[in-house]
């Protein structure tokens, strides 16, 4: 399953902008993205992915929030 | 009365005193009500039926150790499950241990530290995702007087009630974009077992200092909680309301 496609769609759905725009390093700062909505995306994956994603880590780029997504489903 | 129908609210230390009081108030007002608290199950069950069988909502109970995080993930998990989730959070259960300062232990501190503030991060944490989801909820944070203003051989209930209020603006600040509101509500003088078995001395003194000269009742505080609760109180959020006759104007 391609997390960082599923993200980067989540992603362009809240910023408006088009998937293709983000990389592994772009920071959610740099989009405008505070935890609080880091935490909502990860909600709206949970449904996609039919799994609990509790985000109990501090991410701060798209790359490290896929690691994160990827530990997680592997757990 | 505010419509709270068909809203499901949890409400601790929910099986006497001031928590009973709001369980019963929130279930008047139409909401569903859930019980939690650490007294025996049938002392628990009693009190849901009795909130039941008053209103014509459904109210359960929930034998549960607030002051414990994984009984309350796991508690409100269930609550959450069975319910569909939930609406309004009232975080009320306390304790007293009451001693100067220098009298007071390790334990007296952590004890009421542990149940009386610890309890609502449990709670909230477990809540908060709920919250997020719907993008609505009220929680409401029951603190005190003495949380405000400070009370001799009460330094471990007034640190905890103190930060009970700067939870509650935190929470509220984190959660204001997401429709949530969140609020405390601080008590004086109230006639409940609790302030029945609190030093005597310390209660006369806290009676004295009363500009409206008598203790308040556990129905006065259900009555603001239930505003708090309510779409009325949509625009209020990290505010404290007294209610406490005059005690800390």
């Amino acid at each position: 399953m391609d997390i960082f496609a599923k993200l980067t769609e989540v992603l362009a759905d809240h910023t408006g902008r088009d998937a293709s725009e983000f990389t592994a390093d772009t920071t959610f700062e740099s989009l405008g993205i505070d935890s609080l909505e880091t935490v909502e995306m990860v909600m709206e994956l949970e449904e996609e992915l039919d799994t609990e994603l509790e985000l109990d880590e501090k991410v701060s780029t798209v790359g490290e929030l896929v690691a994160f997504i990827e530990k997680k489903i592997a757990e | 009365m505010a419509d709270l129908q068909g809203k499901v609210a949890l409400v601790t230390g929910a099986a006497r005193g001031i928590g009973n009081a709001i369980a019963a108030k929130l279930a008047e007002n139409g909401a569903n009500v859930v019980l939690f608290d650490l007294c025996p199950e049938e002392t628990g069950v009693a009190a849901a039926q009795q909130i039941a069988s008053d209103y014509g909502v459904t109210a359960s109970f929930q034998r549960c150790d607030v002051s414990d995080y994984e009984a309350v993930q796991a508690a409100v998990k269930d609550v959450i499950k069975t319910y569909g989730g939930v609406d309004i959070l009232v975080n009320n259960a306390g304790i007293t241990r009451d001693k100067v300062l220098l009298a007071m232990s390790e334990q007296d501190w952590d004890l009421v530290l542990d149940i009386n503030l610890k309890s609502m991060f449990n709670t909230i944490k477990a809540c908060y995702r709920n919250f997020m989801k719907k993008k609505a909820g009220k929680i409401i944070n029951i603190s005190s007087v003495s949380g405000l203003m400070g009370n001799a051989a009460q330094a471990n209930y007034t640190a905890a009630k103190g930060g009970v209020i700067a939870l509650t603006k935190t929470v509220a600040r984190e959660l204001a974009s997401r429709g949530v509101n969140c609020n405390a509500v601080a008590p004086g003088a109230i006639e409940t077992p609790m302030t029945a078995s609190m030093d005597q001395d310390a209660l006369k003194a806290l009676l004295a200092t009363v500009p409206m000269g008598r203790m308040g009742k556990p129905e006065d505080i259900a009555e603001c909680v239930a505003f708090l609760a309510s779409d009325k109180a949509r625009y209020i959020t990290g505010e404290v309301i007294r209610v406490d006759g005059g005690i800390a104007m």
